[in-house]
């Protein structure tokens, strides 16, 4: 095309107009392989409420069970436990479990339906590792001298107590879930599911 | 016979630029004469790159990336590296070859970075070599991190399940954008299997494109040397520079002895210690993913520290925003600011040999707190630790924010005319 030759707006108007729209048809192929990328139906469907059985489960005990993938633990606590919650009071940055961390009826200082038994997602609420159970009081605990039991994260220090709040001042923001459950029987729990509870 | 073969050659020379293209990467690209030691780790890069293609192409296979558990309740993923390892002839020679070549990968590339810092490699003409270099950089690791989680094992979960976890501290998009690189609310097969994707054909090809563009950009402007003097600013008579040797067989050959050095010390560690003492092969690796225990302590492999001490150096919230989050920040732009360093050094020379001492004492602050950070990365962190990151994580982005005006401030040694050469 030589110099002095006129640019055709007319042709150039349709350029444009078949590059934009080129442009949102790329974009709208895009969708479905973004969408790809999302959780399946079948990774949805996967978190089926879970049963345990803690008819076996001794005072001061733990059990794991698995749901959506996720570790949730089971604690039998003592009454030494559940005193124990008294004296981390203070040292919690939730203590009255304000934050949107569990179901409306686990929002008391247990964090639980039952106070004997605490239900919690064992994730810790930083990024995810699952935190160690440390249950010995004191300088036994190898945690430190004024500990009075709890959990602690191996991965970046986060400590909570017997009720999965968080201490102040940690990493993780905030206390652990308590999924929503409900006792079938005194000896059985559902996990996932707490219509009617 | 030889005009036979000249006829060939004129034959495809006139239907694909096979001559010219041997002779403007090879045997007619000059490149200046006084290169040393330093100058090894790119054509080793390049070697190590070829190294994790081949033994990774073999390791594909036979590597399953399957989470599902198998009859043993093993892993289907973890058995298969298990299976690699112990029942396919040769598989544990090439499985060492790529483990231990990743982290060959990232000692090669550390140095060919650092090589670029000491003779100002980075300066005009050559902003764009550098800028395509640090994406490579970013490339390879993401390539690592994702390989790291094929294997399956207990570091390879827990420590994907952290770093994708970063992402959700991203105000709000990124509770979605993890799920969306998980692809599952937890860290499961979906993501295994997206990252087994990615490590094999997404993030090589893009690497693959870098490298040609790093070395397409490289061979247009021309090596820098350890003088960091424009060897193209004193041609002869036919316009070639006259510090300037060609690439082939000069250095082709001397980048073999070198090839030959780097095998050596690769093979031997590859032999006699291919788990790097816990380094490059972590031990909690060796034990199968369990969704339900996290291991007592996690660390990242040794490349990845020095960034990810600077991650959990930042333990302020900022403007009502977690801590977490502007972690995130700070380690990704520490790597990103690598990129600026062509506008940051408004040194008058290149090269360290003519830099004065306030360049290069601040050069070693920087290089021993990028050190201690790496070591500190892989201990746990406990609050006098966390200072000394701090305190070195300061230095860090000190050493390229303030760059600007030492480098200025610096007396500077002439630059010589030519390139010295004895």
């Amino acid at each position: 095309m030589s110099v002095d030759q006129k640019m055709d707006s007319g042709r150039r108007q349709l350029l444009v107009a078949t590059s934009a729209a080129g442009g949102v048809a790329a974009v709208a192929t895009a969708v479905p392989f973004v969408a790809s990328l999302t959780p399946s139906e079948r990774a949805k469907a996967a978190g089926a409420p879970v049963e345990a059985d803690i008819s076996k489960l001794a005072p001061g005990e733990m059990m794991t069970v698995e749901w959506r993938g996720k570790p949730v633990w089971i604690l039998r606590r003592t009454p030494e436990m559940l005193a124990s919650l008294d004296k981390t009071d203070a040292a919690v940055s939730d203590p009255e479990s304000a934050k949107e961390m569990q179901p409306e009826y686990a929002k008391n200082k247990s964090r639980s339906i039952k106070p004997e038994y605490l239900i919690a997602v064992g994730i810790c609420t930083h990024l995810g590792c699952s935190p160690s159970d440390k249950f010995k009081v004191g300088a036994e605990s190898g945690v430190g001298d004024d500990w009075h039991g709890g959990f602690l994260c191996p991965c970046h220090g986060s400590k909570f107590d017997l009720s999965g709040r968080v201490y102040k001042s940690m990493p993780a923001p905030d206390n652990l879930e308590v999924p929503p459950h409900k006792y079938l029987s005194d000896t059985t729990i559902l996990i996932g599911d707490d219509s009617k509870a | 016979m030889t005009t036979k073969s000249q006829q060939l050659l004129n034959w495809v020379d006139e239907r694909f630029p096979l001559t010219s293209t041997w002779k403007e990467h090879l045997s007619e690209y000059y490149a200046p004469k006084n290169f040393n030691f330093w100058y090894f780790f790119g054509s080793l890069a390049l070697l190590v790159l070829v190294i994790q293609i081949l033994t990774g192409i073999f390791l594909v296979m036979h590597y399953k990336p399957d989470a599902s558990l198998n009859t043993s309740g093993i892993p289907v993923a973890f058995a298969s590296v298990e299976y690699i390892m112990r029942e396919v002839p040769g598989g544990w020679l090439i499985r060492y070859l790529h483990s231990t070549g990743a982290s060959a990968f990232f000692v090669v590339v550390y140095l060919h970075m650092f090589r670029g810092l000491l003779y100002g490699s980075y300066r005009k003409p050559r902003e764009l070599i550098w800028i395509f270099g640090t994406l490579i950089f970013l490339a390879l690791m993401a390539e690592a991190f994702m390989g790291y989680l094929l294997p399956w094992g207990q570091m390879s979960f827990w420590g994907a399940q952290v770093i994708v976890n970063l992402f959700s501290a991203i105000p709000v998009i990124g509770p979605d954008l993890s799920l969306v690189i998980r692809g599952d609310f937890v860290v499961s097969d979906a993501t295994l299997n997206r990252f087994f994707s990615f490590h094999v054909i997404a993030v090589p090809l893009v690497l693959i494109g870098l490298v040609l563009a790093h070395i397409v950009a490289l061979h247009e402007v021309g090596s820098n040397n350890p003088d960091g003097v424009e060897i193209k600013k004193k041609k002869d008579a036919n316009g070639i520079p006259l510090d300037g040797i060609p690439f082939h067989p000069y250095y082709t050959v001397k980048d073999i002895v070198g090839v030959v050095g780097f095998l050596i010390f690769f093979t031997a560690i590859v032999f006699f210690a291919p788990e790097g003492g816990g380094y490059f092969l972590e031990y909690n690796n060796f034990i199968p993913a369990d969704p339900l225990k996290t291991p007592p302590h996690i660390a990242p492999v040794w490349y990845f520290t020095p960034f990810y001490s600077i991650l959990r150096a930042v333990t302020y919230p900022l403007f009502g925003i977690d801590a977490k989050f502007w972690g995130v920040v700070a380690m990704g732009a520490a790597v990103v600011i690598i990129a600026f360093l062509p506008w940051l050094d408004r040194s008058p020379v290149k090269s360290i040999r003519y830099k004065g001492g306030l360049f290069k004492g601040i050069l070693a602050v920087f290089v021993v707190s990028f050190f201690i950070l790496g070591y500190l990365g892989v201990l746990p962190p406990t609050p006098g630790r966390t200072l000394v990151a701090q305190i070195c994580s300061v230095i860090y982005f000190a050493f390229f924010l303030a760059m600007p005006w030492y480098s200025k401030l610096d007396k500077c040694k002439p630059e010589p005319d030519r390139v010295t050469f004895k």
